[in-house]
């Protein structure tokens, strides 16, 4: 599931980014999101989560939003990990 | 508009609040192809929102049906296309097209959540239950758009019509994925020719 996940996770920050799989491919633990990228404003990052929750089937609840977590893809991957072994 | 007085006639209820910026690209270039098909079309703004005239703090969901319908009649359309959260205010007496229908209170939830993150980010903890019961009870800003208390409260239960006489389109029909996704508006010609054709065809039928 865990590789699952990472598929899920980089084709939904492509289409949030209008990017090419290819280049999401090259996403690493370290590539920086909220803060790091102008267009991922509050109403992106939220239409990011709200997509996590539908394609991932997960449930994120207002505590589970923080800055750390939204700034990698390291760290977005992780949590979406988490929550899927929760569910 | 594109209106050259073709009997074939297209009100376009937008998709909403900060969806309405990321599909308005397409919204254009579906009409500038229905243009060319010898379809005249319409895209009109929500009472409260871009060029309207009205406050939309004292709009309700009513006032929005209103207005559409009155748009529908002025233009003399027999045809509407709603994008998204559109789709709660098509008209039932027009000929319905529904594209990627969005639920009210998911939009509400998606709104909430940005002035959640917006508002954290600014050191202040806010909640979805808090800010919508402030909602509720004296309206609410969220992500720059006022919104009454009673648009609120009828917003919040508002689920696109499923009769099967209306006409869905979804995403699979289109191709590519939704461009009210994009954290930056974008825009796709190929889901512009889709959407274009999807509705021509439909329109001659």
């Amino acid at each position: 599931m865990q590789d699952q996940t990472d598929q899920l996770l980089r084709r939904i920050l492509s289409d949030v980014l209008g990017l090419k799989p290819s280049q999401v491919d090259g996403f690493d633990g370290s590539t920086g999101l909220f803060g790091h990228l102008p267009e991922l404003d509050s109403m992106a990052v939220a239409g990011l989560l709200t997509e996590m929750e539908d394609r991932l089937d997960i449930l994120i609840e207002d505590d589970d939003i923080d800055g750390e977590m939204l700034e990698t893809f390291g760290s977005l991957l992780a949590f979406a990990e988490a929550k899927r072994a929760q569910s | 508009m594109c209106d050259a007085g073709a009997d074939k006639r297209l009100l376009i209820v937008p998709a909403l609040f900060d969806e309405a910026n990321r599909m308005r690209r397409l919204s254009v270039e579906v009409m500038r192809r229905l243009e060319r098909a010898g379809i005249d079309s319409f895209l009109v703004d929500m009472p409260g929102t871009n060029e309207s005239l009205q406050r939309l703090e004292t709009q309700g969901c009513e006032d929005w049906r209103d207005a559409i319908g009155a748009a529908a009649r002025h233009f003399g359309t027999a045809h509407v296309l709603g994008i998204r959260g559109g789709c709660l205010f098509t008209p039932t007496d027009l000929t319905r097209w529904h594209y990627a229908p969005a639920k009210g209170p998911a939009i509400l939830r998606q709104m909430i959540r940005a002035r959640i993150l917006a508002s954290r980010e600014a050191g202040t903890e806010e909640t979805s239950d808090g800010l919508m019961k402030i909602g509720q009870a004296e309206g609410i800003e969220l992500v720059g758009y006022g919104l009454g208390a009673d648009f609120i409260e009828a917003f919040q239960s508002l689920k696109p019509a499923a009769d099967a006489a209306i006409h869905q389109i979804g995403q699979d029909t289109i191709g590519g994925s939704g461009l009210w996704l994009r954290a930056e508006p974008g825009e796709s010609r190929e889901q512009a020719d889709a959407l274009a054709a999807v509705l021509a065809i439909g329109l001659q039928a």
